[in-house]
């Protein structure tokens, strides 16, 4: 369950922006993650549900983006896709390869509504 | 109003890692954070590391468990120091959990509780090492960056082939992926080819090593692997310390 962790510090990340912008109320959240995360859209935006109540971001929509896991040979340069959880190159077959996304995790956006002055 | 951030969610758990990297770089002490499902050996295979190596080099351990000092006190029967961490309920080790136990621990190269100044002979700076035994979940270990130099992830046969397929982050991360129990292979319909093949797929360069921490089979590589990684950082750290000779001379 470690959906509840990473909206617990997708929560403090908010908190500490909306200040910042003077924000009274937070309405949608945006957040990129990599499909090596493991990180389920659903799961992450009940958990948040639960432990946004009663702060700012309460009723806050919060989306999930999962991007897929990409790759590049340094053999022959070719980028792929990584399917079946094979890190070899599809091109050339060479193991010498590096993940260039996939296991990112962050806060992308988020809207607010601005108290005035 | 939509308000651009790209802030990643980690990060305050990053920084903390980044501090405790730095401070183990400075004492040329390698640290490995020890990760599997309960119950596939980790603690059995820590006391038989720390048996194989104490003579040879100074260890440490920080053990983390949801709940009792059950591991430590194993640890501390090898006169092994040991600081057990409770998560009280979180099913993984933090970086700012690990600092507060390196506080407990005391300065890398000195007794537990002591400052590095007044360390009495024959505790100098040395090589060292630090093992983290992560709370036993194969998911959340993985995110969760703790300063170390290597994650081992250990998978033993009773847990089946299909787990690093499942399980994509933790062996992706992993340095050194240890299969454990491997004196239960005979027993088992476990496809130890199959393993070996996706492992290579999933992660080319971990080292992988077949062992039991029961038998003692295959604990040599393993514990040779260790030394010369605890060495490599340890001369490293010592040749960053004395001043190189300028160019042109």
């Amino acid at each position: 369950m470690h959906e509840l962790s990473i909206a617990t510090s997708i929560l403090e990340i908010i908190k500490e922006e909306a200040a910042r912008h003077n924000a009274t109320r937070v309405t949608k959240i945006k957040v990129a993650a990599g499909a090596l995360t493991a990180v389920v859209p659903e799961s992450l935006a009940f958990c948040f549900g639960i432990c946004s109540r009663g702060t700012l971001a309460e009723g806050a929509v919060l989306e999930c983006e999962v991007r897929p896991v990409m790759a590049r040979c340094d053999g022959c340069g070719r980028e792929f896709a990584v399917e079946g959880w094979s890190f070899l190159c599809p091109r050339c077959g060479s193991s010498r390869t590096r993940m260039v996304s996939g296991q990112e995790l962050y806060v992308d956006s988020f809207e607010v509504e601005q108290g005035c002055g | 109003m939509e308000i651009g951030l790209r802030r990643e969610v980690l990060g305050a758990n990053a920084a903390v890692a980044a501090q405790i990297r730095a401070g183990l770089q400075q004492s040329g002490a390698f640290c490995i954070n020890l990760i599997s499902s309960p119950g596939a050996g980790k603690t059995t295979l820590l006391e038989r590391t720390c048996e194989l190596l104490k003579d040879r080099v100074k260890i440490r351990v920080i053990e983390g468990d949801i709940s009792t000092e059950l591991d430590a006190e194993r640890v501390r029967r090898h006169g092994i120091p040991a600081c057990q961490v409770n998560t009280l309920g979180g099913c993984h080790l933090d970086a700012p959990m690990i600092r507060l136990a390196l506080e407990q621990l005391g300065p890398v190269g000195a007794p537990l509780g002591t400052e590095p100044a007044a360390s009495p002979p024959g505790t100098e700076p040395g090589p060292e090492l630090l093992i983290i035994e992560n709370v036993g979940n194969l998911v959340c270990p993985a995110d969760f960056d703790l300063g170390e130099d290597a994650k081992v992830v250990v998978l033993s046969i009773p847990e089946g082939d299909d787990k690093p397929l499942k399980y994509p982050a933790a062996f992706r991360r992993a340095g050194v992926v240890l299969l454990n129990k491997m004196d239960l292979l005979p027993f088992s319909r476990y496809d130890l080819p199959k393993v070996r093949e996706d492992l290579a797929k999933l992660n080319p360069g971990a080292a992988v090593f077949e062992v039991s921490a029961f038998t003692g089979e295959g604990l040599d590589n393993w514990t040779q692997w260790l030394m010369d990684q605890v060495m490599k950082k340890w001369d490293a750290s010592r040749s960053e310390r004395t001043p190189g000779r300028s160019p042109g001379r």
